[in-house]
Order: C-alpha cells, then sequence, then structure tokens
C-alpha cells in the first residue's frame, strides 16, 4: 500500500492531480481511494488530497504517514514534512515553495514547476508538471493511464486543453528523468 | 455514489438543504434529475420542508429521497414520525459529523441512538443501514429503497464525513424500470373509479392508536426477523471480536489484519444493520470468543446493543473517539494488543 | 319534485364535528361543491392541516394526505411535483400557516407552486383552545393575551397574505369571509378561480377565508358574524390582494 498526499493552495490544481492519478490507478486495476479535504478546511485557501493506492483492500484512506507528498505551497511543506513515512518521497514546485526541507531520511524532488510552465508559455500547466515528475518519480502509476484518466476527466473540454496538459506532464516527467 | 444509486434504484424524487459534509449528494441530484425523465429535485428552504416534501412524493407513490447531515437530521425528524405513523416509504441519508450542537464537519458516529431508537417521537423504528465502502453505500442504496418499499417505512442510511467525501471504484447496479416496480395499493392519486383515501396519524380514539401501535410492532418484528445483517471477518477461530461499523469499522479491519500478523486470534463483527440489530449472529460468536471490543466514532453509545445481544455471556471492552477524530488502524492495533494480554487471551 | 338543494358529491355523508356558527362546515361544502363543478372530483388530493380541520378528512370525499403542523405548503409541493397533472390542494389554519408554517409557505408561494391553498383565518388558535394566534387582533383576548393583544408584548398581527403577494410565485391572493350569503358567494368564486388558475398552471394563488370562531370569540354566533365586519375587517380588509392571472375560463 502506498499513499500520496497532494497538497497546496486552491486553485493550484491540488485536487485535480489526485483525482487524476486516483483515476489513473483505478484504471491500472488497482484499489484505491480518493479523499478531498473538504468543508472549512477547502475555504481558507490551502487544499489539499490523499489518494491510497494497493494491491488489497485499503482500510483507511487517511494518511498518517504518506510515502509521497506532492508540496505547492509553504504552508503544506510545514504541515506534511514531519508526517512523511521514513524513506519517503516528497515532490516540491521549488518556484513557488522556499522553505527548505529539514529531514535528511526523506528524498526530495525539486521541481522548478513554475518558472517551466512559464516557459512553456503556459503558467496553468505547473500542477501537470508536478503531477508528470511525481508519476515519473513514483513509478507508482505509467504515464498512458494518466493520460487516459485526464482525456476521460476533460472529456467535453477544448482539445487544446488535453495537448497543454500533456506538454506539461511531459515537461515534468523528462525533468525528473535528467535529474536521476 | 449514493445519488446514482439512488436513482438507478428508481429514486424519482428528492428534496434536499445544503449541509457540510453530504453537499456532493445534493448537487449530483439536482445534475441528475433534469435529466431524468419524471424526475424531480428540489432545494428546499430548510430541512424540515424537505423531509415534508418527501412525505407528499411519498404518499404520490414515488421512490423518494432526502438527505443531510446530523444537525439537519434533527430537524427532520418530526417528519420521519410522521412516515413512520403513516407507513410511507422513504430513504433519509445522514452524513454524521461530529456533534452534539453545530459540532464540526468532521466524520463522526454520534447520532447512533437517534437513529437506531427512533429519533422522533412516538412508538416506531426506522430500519438504520450502515456502508462501510463506496461499493456497499451503492448496494445498499438500492436495498434501503427496496425494503422502504416492501415495509412501508422509512429507512435511514447511516454514513459519515469520511464516506461522504471520499472517492473509490464502484461497480454500481443496473438501473431498475421504474414502470415495472410493484403497484402500490395505498398512494394518494385521486379517487378514479375507487373510493376516496385517506392517509394520516391523527387517531385521537385511544382503541384506534393502540391497534395502530400494534401493528407497526407486528411490522418491526417482522423486519427484525428478516433483515439483520452482518459481516464476520476471521472470527471462527477468534479469542476477541472488534465490533464496529461504517468507517469504524474499516479501519478496524485494518487493525485486526495488522495483529493477526503478530499471531493474535483476532476477528471484528461488523453490524450492517444496526436496526434491527443482528443480535443473534453476535450471540453465536459468544459461544467462543469471550471477549469483544466496541469501537466507534462516539463515546459508546452501540455498546448497549452489543450488550443486549450478548447477555452477560461475554465481556465488552470499548474504545471511542468521539468528535470527528479518526483513528489509524496502528491506534487501534495498539489497543487490541494491550486488551489482549490483560485479558491473557494467548494462554486460551 | 324537483331537488333545488342536496349534499355536494364530494361531501361524505357524516355530520360536521365543527361547534355551532364555526365556518369551517361552510367553507368545506364550497370547497366540495367547486371540486364537482369543475369536474376535479377524481384528480384532487387534499391536505389537511393540525388544527380543528385536521378532520377534513371525514367531510371531503377526496384522497387527503395529513400534513405535520404546518408543512402542508411542503408536503402538496411532494404530491404536486411528482403528480402535476393532478389538483392539490392545502387547507390550513392561521396558527398553521402564519406562525409554524410560515417558511413552508412563502418559499411554496415564491417557487410559484402551482397549488392552491386555503388558509383560514379565525383570529385565534381554536383546536387548542383560544390561544393567541399571528393574526388575533390588537386587543383581542386570548387565552395567553390576558387583557387582550398587546403590540409593546405580543406583537401586532401579521399581513401574511399581503406578505405573499410580494412573492414572484404567488398569482393570485384574495381575502374572502363567509359571514353572509353574499360573502359566502364570493368565497366560493374565489375557489373556483383559485383551482382554475392551478388547472392552467399558472401558480401558486392563496385564499385567505376570515371565519367565525363563536366558542372562542365568546360570542354567539350571530355576533361572530358581525364582528367579522365590525372589527376583523379593519385589520385584514376583503380585497383581492393580487391577482396577475387576470380572467380566467
Amino acid at each position: 500500500m502506498k499513499k500520496t498526499v497532494f497538497a497546496g493552495f486552491g486553485g493550484q490544481g491540488v485536487l485535480m492531480m489526485g483525482y487524476a492519478f486516483a483515476m489513473a490507478v483505478m484504471n491500472d486495476g488497482k484499489h484505491i481511494t480518493y479523499l478531498p479535504a473538504y468543508g472549512a478546511e477547502m475555504r481558507g485557501g490551502t487544499a489539499n488530497c490523499t489518494v491510497a493506492v494497493s494491491d488489497e483492500e485499503i482500510f483507511s484512506p487517511v494518511a498518517s504517514a504518506p510515502d509521497y507528498a506532492v508540496i505547492l505551497s509553504n504552508p503544506s511543506l510545514i504541515k506534511y514534512e514531519s508526517m512523511i513515512n521514513n524513506g519517503g518521497t516528497v515532490f516540491i514546485n521549488s518556484s513557488l515553495v522556499t522553505k527548505e526541507v529539514s529531514r535528511d531520511d526523506i528524498h526530495i524532488v525539486k521541481v522548478p514547476a513554475g518558472d517551466m510552465a512559464r516557459k512553456l508559455r503556459n503558467e496553468r500547466i505547473s500542477n501537470m508538471i508536478m503531477l508528470g515528475a511525481f508519476v515519473s518519480g513514483s513509478q507508482l502509476t505509467s504515464m498512458e493511464s494518466i493520460l487516459d484518466a485526464l482525456a476521460e476527466i476533460t472529456k467535453g473540454k477544448k482539445a487544446t486543453l488535453m495537448k497543454s496538459n500533456k506538454k506539461g506532464l511531459d515537461a515534468g516527467a523528462e525533468y525528473v528523468l535528467q535529474g536521476v | 455514489m449514493i445519488g446514482e444509486a439512488a436513482i438507478r434504484a428508481g429514486c424519482r424524487f428528492y428534496a434536499g438543504y445544503p449541509i457540510t459534509p453530504q453537499n456532493e449528494l445534493t448537487e449530483y441530484m439536482a445534475r441528475s434529475m433534469d435529466n431524468i425523465e419524471d424526475g424531480t429535485f428540489v432545494q428546499a428552504e430548510s430541512e424540515i420542508a424537505a423531509i415534508n416534501m418527501v412525505i407528499g412524493a411519498s404518499m404520490a407513490g414515488a421512490r423518494a429521497m432526502t438527505s443531510s447531515s446530523s444537525p439537519g437530521i434533527s430537524l427532520k425528524q418530526e417528519g420521519i414520525s410522521f412516515l413512520a405513523a403513516q407507513e410511507l416509504p422513504a430513504v433519509i441519508v445522514n452524513t454524521m459529523r461530529g456533534g452534539p450542537g453545530l459540532g464540526n464537519i468532521a466524520p463522526s458516529q454520534g447520532d447512533y441512538f437517534q437513529a437506531t431508537r427512533g429519533g422522533g417521537h412516538g412508538d416506531y423504528r426506522t430500519i438504520v443501514l450502515a456502508p462501510d465502502s463506496g461499493q456497499e453505500l451503492a448496494d445498499l442504496t438500492r436495498t434501503a429503497f427496496e425494503y422502504a418499499d416492501k415495509y412501508r417505512s422509512p429507512v435511514l442510511m447511516l454514513a459519515d464525513g469520511m464516506m461522504g467525501q471520499m472517492m473509490e471504484p464502484v461497480v454500481f447496479p443496473e438501473p431498475i424500470d421504474v414502470s415495472l416496480l410493484p403497484h402500490k395499493p395505498w398512494t394518494l392519486g385521486g379517487a378514479e373509479g375507487r373510493p376516496s383515501r385517506i392517509i394520516l396519524s391523527l387517531l385521537l380514539n385511544p382503541a384506534k392508536q393502540e391497534e395502530l401501535n400494534w401493528k407497526l410492532e407486528r411490522k418491526y418484528e417482522t423486519i427484525t426477523r428478516e433483515i439483520p445483517k452482518a459481516e464476520k471477518y476471521m472470527t471462527d477461530d477468534a479469542h476477541l471480536a472488534v465490533i464496529a461499523y461504517g468507517t469504524a469499522a474499516r479501519i478496524a479491519k485494518g487493525a485486526v489484519k495488522r495483529v493477526r500478523e503478530m499471531g493474535l486470534k483476532v476477528g471484528l463483527f461488523r453490524p450492517i444493520t444496526l436496526w434491527p440489530y443482528p443480535k443473534n449472529d453476535l450471540r453465536d460468536l459468544s459461544r467462543h470468543i469471550r471477549d469483544f471490543l466496541v469501537f466507534e466514532m462516539n463515546t459508546g453509545q452501540m455498546v448497549e446493543d452489543v450488550k443486549l445481544s450478548l447477555e452477560g455471556k461475554s465481556n465488552v471492552h470499548f474504545y471511542g473517539r468521539p468528535g470527528g477524530t479518526i483513528s489509524t488502524p496502528d491506534e487501534i492495533a495498539k489497543m487490541i494488543n494491550t486488551l489482549y494480554h490483560r485479558q491473557n487471551l494467548e494462554e486460551e | 319534485m324537483k331537488k333545488v338543494f342536496q349534499r355536494p358529491r364530494y361531501l361524505k355523508k357524516a355530520v360536521f364535528h365543527y361547534c355551532p356558527g364555526c365556518g369551517h362546515s361552510i367553507i368545506h361544502r364550497l370547497i366540495a361543491e367547486v371540486i364537482e363543478e369543475l369536474n376535479i372530483g377524481e384528480k384532487t388530493i387534499g391536505v389537511p392541516p393540525a388544527g380543528c380541520a385536521v378532520l377534513a378528512y371525514d367531510y371531503l370525499d377526496v384522497d387527503m394526505g395529513e400534513a405535520p403542523h404546518g408543512r402542508g405548503a411542503a408536503v402538496a409541493t411532494g404530491l404536486k411535483r411528482v403528480l402535476p397533472d393532478h389538483i392539490i390542494f392545502s387547507y390550513q389554519g392561521d396558527g398553521d400557516i402564519a406562525a409554524i408554517g410560515t417558511a413552508e409557505t412563502i418559499h411554496a408561494a415564491n417557487r410559484g407552486e402551482n397549488i392552491s391553498v386555503f388558509f383560514i383565518n379565525n383570529a385565534c388558535y381554536g383546536m387548542t383552545g383560544g390561544q393567541m394566534a399571528p393574526t388575533t387582533l390588537l386587543g383581542q383576548e386570548s387565552t395567553t393575551t390576558p387583557g387582550g393583544r398587546r403590540k409593546d408584548r405580543d406583537a401586532a398581527p401579521i399581513d401574511l397574505s399581503e406578505m405573499l403577494a410580494i412573492a414572484r410565485g404567488s398569482v393570485y391572493i384574495e381575502r374572502t369571509t363567509v359571514n353572509s350569503p353574499k360573502s359566502i358567494r364570493k368565497t366560493k368564486k374565489a375557489i373556483t378561480k383559485s383551482f382554475k388558475i392551478q388547472m392552467a398552471g399558472l401558480g401558486f394563488s392563496l385564499i385567505e377565508i376570515l371565519s367565525p370562531c363563536p366558542v372562542n370569540w365568546k360570542m354567539a354566533p350571530v355576533e361572530a358574524a358581525r364582528w367579522i365586519d365590525d372589527e376583523m375587517i379593519k385589520t385584514f380588509p376583503l380585497k383581492v390582494i393580487k391577482d396577475t392571472a387576470g380572467k380566467i375560463d
């Protein structure tokens, strides 16, 4: 069982990342749960969701010690840094997150997703860049599955959206691969 | 999930009032009912109005549903009492949150008493179903509508904030053909070619009221015979069983799995119907299980039903996390482990 | 011999339990007559209230579904939405509609629910024994307004019909009474119009009927009928309060 937390500010597409990932692993035939942060927690600016992936039945959709965290804001890093499982990996949008990780028992993958998105002339795809980096780094699902899931989610919307999403995903994945 | 399952179960009338954490359901019904012939969605001015619209729709013969969360369910109790008295089918979903009072919007199981003891005024019961997964939510929603029609009774689906928000893969049952549902010979539809009909609950003559009370009681006895349901997980060789329902059961199952890996003989008893309580199944377990650990996301409301079922034959322990806090499987596993050794169960 | 007066088809063969001089029996009869005249008896469903008229189903020979106190408009909404081709009416007293059921009524009116509401205003809580109603007049004695209703202590009476006229979904609202042959005929006309508006699918209509309650007013029936003219209509003037339906056939 692997649990992943996606966290950032509302409007950054945090829930979308988690939802697309959940959908992809579901279509891979795995057990999954997707638990978005809700209610009042959803208002005041922060947003997060937890996706659990397993070959077996999942008992708790809550992650007290996530294996992966995808972090898009400083407050989210403060909130989740101490919770991440020993040996886990944190993916950080380093264009936005200025705070340093103080733990040395977890892997840190810094992706300047904001700058990369600006270079690609589409600031709205930084979440896709982060998702691409996460998929490539975690190997919990394939890029094909993510693309299929995104196509399903954005069904009925403009085809250009899917195109730019793919561009973002590829850029993120490539960045991680080069770094490794 | 409940919304889609309800529509597939033939629900054609939904009235609701927004309250967190169950707005997804109301919003889903708003989107979906529009596309369904004879489907009606009403955003009511209050939970009270919503349940009364359901009363009207049910009188007219529709499969009708409303949903809310704890404080809103309190407001619906008058209407639920009327549904019971007038023997009208309806499905009511309670996505429980922390309470009493306004409480919070985190998952809780604090409405167990309210749900299983009737909830409103008068001598009545409601059928209470407690799913523990997305799949069971979908499946039990259909069951709820079937029971409601079969027994002409309100049926309560008891979920919690966790289940209200969580998504997981679900295989929905095939939609039913509403036109093939059995004819309801008691509905109001205008007295065309038949004597006029009355659906009422005012019985000023005590003898008549007593008659209704006993009639309802006989119905509740039938329900108690026919539908109690529970899941037993690894209980065959267990020395100790956790008893939990809904989200708590899900977490407890994870804990049971963990302590099994440690060699402890522990199982899980999960009531799926909270009323009628699966008494007989639980009593059967007490033949070989001496200790039971009730785990709830409240201060121990189900303990009463467990003790009543066991009639003193086993030890009943309790661990609870009220107020919307969510335990981890590890936390429960620790509790089990401590209890297991304190009761010297490893020696049996 | 030609029959000139008989029981309306949709009035059951039963003796009214209402007090002498009470307006309910007259209004029940009017509704039954109109249902017969419009030939809608086989598709009409009534929603009786909690209050004296809770037993309306013992007299009106149409399908009836009882609502909890004050919730008539909500129950009627549920019925109407499932059975849009049927004629749905709720029958409600002043406490039922103007106190405990205010929210349900205002919102049904505002939604323009295509139902007919008959609001029986007798300026007191009749069934519970003559307590103050939201429509009790200033100065009027009741068991909970000793010395008469006082604005500073008990508030002034509520003008529910006028409030409902503001609601965007209401089509036709009229206040009538049943204290004389002439006013009874007028009330019947209003009831007819309300049903016709519903049959035409135009929306929410409500007839407020000032109705005598001699027992709780502690008056003889004739005196009570006169009191409506002398006192009650000063606070609740008889008139068409709203009519956007125009002429209806």
